[in-house]
């Protein structure tokens, strides 16, 4: 996967003669850039097998019955995709690329603080990963329990479960790592000057990611390590049958996986705060309130995961504690979308491919937010519980929050990673393809789970026939859209036209080093005086 | 080496420290597991409690309180530049740590011989209570002796370095780092203890 970028003077980290040679000289590189690139190079290579399983999913739903696949199929697929796509894609997704490529830049840094901790945390991702994989292809048939890996079924269903949950255990292992090796950084290798409060956004999202990554993710490691040993040894924690208590279970797994979507959000909107600025050409607004509440959503998001249980046996008490808490974790996440917007109020608007989809990110966020409360207070929960609306609204915040973030982010910082620019009206089409298409794809799905359709079921009632053909062909809109923004993104990196060090005329201190960057980033340590969004 | 290779202990010890919070929390976990089914089966823990030796958790106990004075002894020997002693107190903490491993061995054998394991017809028998205490005994216990082997692995390594001379008097961070992982290690078995062997 080496690029050669040519044509410069200075040699950029894409460049670099190491100590290897061809693939080597990536996969043992301990530079923050490229082990960035590696990430993304995998994500991407997960995603495009995760778009594919929930394009089929689709595909069946296309008609009532069977149409493409059996049922078993089909439970497979649902669980495939999710571990896909939580575990290996979103967690990872833009921490651990840009992350990884960003944030000791823009801290005025060389690398982290642990290269070769880094490194090792990509190559746990790669065992995780393939482990998790591997669950497809051996035993008695891939698992089909829902990424939730839910007790007691986990242990009592036939299917090749223990890789699943180790991969999931193995990845978990990895992203500790980032969080803890972003964590150190951000303390001890600011650039002179930069003060907390001079800090941008992004990197403070990634500290507040970083605390959740190392708090959380080590419960879900010992629950899933709980659900291996029930499979192997037949302990009986989780086993109603031997006293042990499923519900349990849910709680502990939701002690983390609650937390995890603000893993995955948290950056989302650290790089939305980032590119906002820029395009508006205008400081952001109320930059300490969104650091307060990239806090706040870190800190109260600890306490919302028993949402996730209301129609699972808990007592009233507990029930009113945990959706008032979820309303208030609301509260954070509405304070940054007011700062987005007021940004952009009397901003000068350069509506450049990135800044599309920074503004549809909050479009779409919206939707996700806004449905979640419906899903948040108690009464309209157990309507629509395990039903499409579900669905529907967790898809909204991770695939339209961090998946919309995601591609701002590679549209804003890819002439930074290769030094070209990609098409601007291809990749402006593409958006608008990919945004069309993913609002026909999932907003049928809120009228489908409001009606009564469940989630996870392969078949469904004539009724529901009409929404299901709509999303079905949002979906393929999506892929193509997604298709079209891809190829542009891959011919560019190679072909594109050279773009300059700050092609977008931003103030962060990736724009001040040239494009791409040489591989020590900074010829001098710089010193910073000035905050982060003063443009004048 | 990493070309911007630039050494920062600090750091260093702060993402030891970091690491040792994940560790405590994963044991965390498993300490919410047994509180709530203590709760419930008071009385079953309460008697297969009284199964377990007292003599050799209290064994244990004092081996790895011993083993946590050495690995501290060396790193103040370290800091002295007595490389001498430092390598002869590391070598006494992994020969504790093994000790350790041996008693959990012959315990570990004697409730096995007894049928109170896992998956076998005499827990089936006994009920639910005794199930999960046997249960969480051996995954708890297991999961800590993991961490010990893991713990004389780390060990072995920092004594090597010691004795190629890349622990010195002025680097050691590496050493107090090791120090601190087996301190993680007895602190948890000072939790565990009391939870297993003492509370009947």
């Amino acid at each position: 996967m080496t690029r050669e970028g040519n044509q410069h003077d200075e040699i950029s980290y894409l460049r670099v003669q190491g100590r290897y040679r061809g693939i080597f000289a990536w996969i043992f590189s301990t530079d923050h850039k490229r082990i960035g690139l590696l990430y993304l190079y995998s994500i991407m290579t997960f995603f495009l097998v995760g778009a594919t399983l929930g394009l089929l999913m689709k595909l069946e739903l296309i008609a009532p019955g069977k149409t493409v696949m059996e049922a078993q199929t089909y439970n497979g697929f649902f669980t495939f995709h999710g571990v896909i796509m939580i575990f290996l894609i979103i967690i990872p997704g833009l921490p651990a690329t840009f992350g990884n490529f960003l944030l000791p830049i823009m801290i005025g840094a060389k690398d982290v603080a642990f290269p070769r901790l880094n490194l090792l945390s990509w190559w746990i991702y790669v065992f995780g990963a393939l482990l998790a994989l591997s669950s497809q292809f051996m035993g008695d048939g891939p698992p089909d329990t829902g990424w939730t890996f839910y007790a007691p079924y986990s242990f009592k269903t036939t299917t090749n479960m223990l890789p699943a949950v180790m991969g999931a255990f193995v990845l978990g292992f990895s992203s500790i790592l980032t969080g803890l090796n972003f964590i150190v950084t951000i303390h001890r290798m600011r650039a002179p000057g930069m003060t907390w409060l001079k800090m941008p956004l992004f990197p403070w999202t990634l500290y507040g990611t970083g605390w959740i990554q190392l708090l959380a993710t080590p419960v879900v490691g010992i629950t899933l390590l709980m659900v291996a040993a029930e499979r192997i040894l037949n302990i009986g924690f989780f086993d109603p049958s031997m006293g042990g208590d499923p519900i349990l279970y849910q709680h502990l797994f939701w002690i983390y996986s609650h937390p995890a979507v603000y893993i995955m959000i948290l950056p989302a909107m650290g790089a939305i705060s980032e590119i906002i600025p820029t395009f508006a050409r205008k400081s952001i607004f109320g930059y300490r309130a969104i650091v307060l509440s990239t806090l706040a959503i870190a800190f109260v998001g600890y306490f919302v995961w028993g949402h996730h249980m209301f129609t699972s046996g808990m007592s009233g008490t507990a029930l009113y504690t945990f959706s008032i808490l979820t309303f208030f974790v609301a509260i954070p996440s509405a304070i940054k979308v007011f700062n987005w917007v007021s940004t952009m109020h009397a901003g000068s608007i350069h509506a450049e491919p990135p800044f599309y989809w920074a503004a549809s990110f909050i479009f779409v966020f919206m939707i996700g937010g806004l449905t979640g409360l419906v899903l948040g207070s108690l009464a309209t929960n157990v309507h629509v519980h395990d039903t499409q609306f579900v669905v529907a609204h967790f898809h909204y915040v991770m695939f339209g929050g961090v998946g919309f973030a995601f591609m701002a982010a590679i549209h804003y910082w890819f002439p930074k990673i290769y030094g070209r620019m990609y098409d601007k009206g291809m990749a402006k089409t593409g958006w608008l393809i990919f945004f069309i298409g993913f609002n026909t794809l999932y907003l049928p799905m809120f009228y489908l789970g409001i009606r009564g359709m469940p989630r996870r079921y392969f078949d469904y009632l004539e009724e529901f026939h009409g929404p299901n053909i709509i999303s079905t062909i949002g979906a393929v809109v999506l892929i193509a859209g997604l298709f079209m923004i891809l190829s542009n993104l891959i011919v560019s990196a190679r072909k594109g036209e050279k773009a300059s060090g700050n092609p977008w005329k931003g103030n962060t201190l990736e724009w001040k080093i040239p494009s791409p960057p040489p591989p020590e980033n900074f010829e001098e340590t710089p010193v910073i005086t000035r905050g982060p969004y003063d443009f004048n | 080496m990493h070309a911007n290779g630039h050494r920062d202990d600090t750091a260093s010890k702060i993402g030891m420290w970091l690491f040792i919070f994940t560790e405590m929390l994963l044991f965390a976990g498993l300490f919410i597991v047994y509180s709530v089914y203590r709760y419930r089966n008071p009385v079953a823990f309460h008697l297969a409690a009284e199964e377990l030796s007292t003599f050799f958790g209290t064994l244990n106990t004092v081996i790895l309180l011993i083993s946590s004075m050495t690995v501290a002894m060396s790193l103040t020997a370290i800091r002295k530049g007595d490389n001498k002693h430092t390598m002869l107190l590391l070598g006494i903490t992994i020969l504790l740590a093994l000790a350790f491993l041996v008693n959990k061995y012959f315990e570990w054998g004697a409730k096995i011989e007894h049928g109170l394991v896992p998956g076998s017809e005499t827990l089936k028998e006994l009920g639910h209570g005794d199930t999960l205490f046997f249960g969480l005994y051996f995954f708890m216990t297991g999961l800590h002796a993991f961490h010990i082997i893991i713990g004389i692995i780390i060990l072995s390594v920092v004594l090597h370095f010691v004795r190629k001379g890349r622990i010195t008097s002025d680097n050691f961070v590496f050493l107090e780092n090791g120090g601190l992982y087996w301190h993680l290690v007895d602190v948890i078995w000072i939790f565990l203890f009391p939870l297993f062997y003492l509370i009947t």
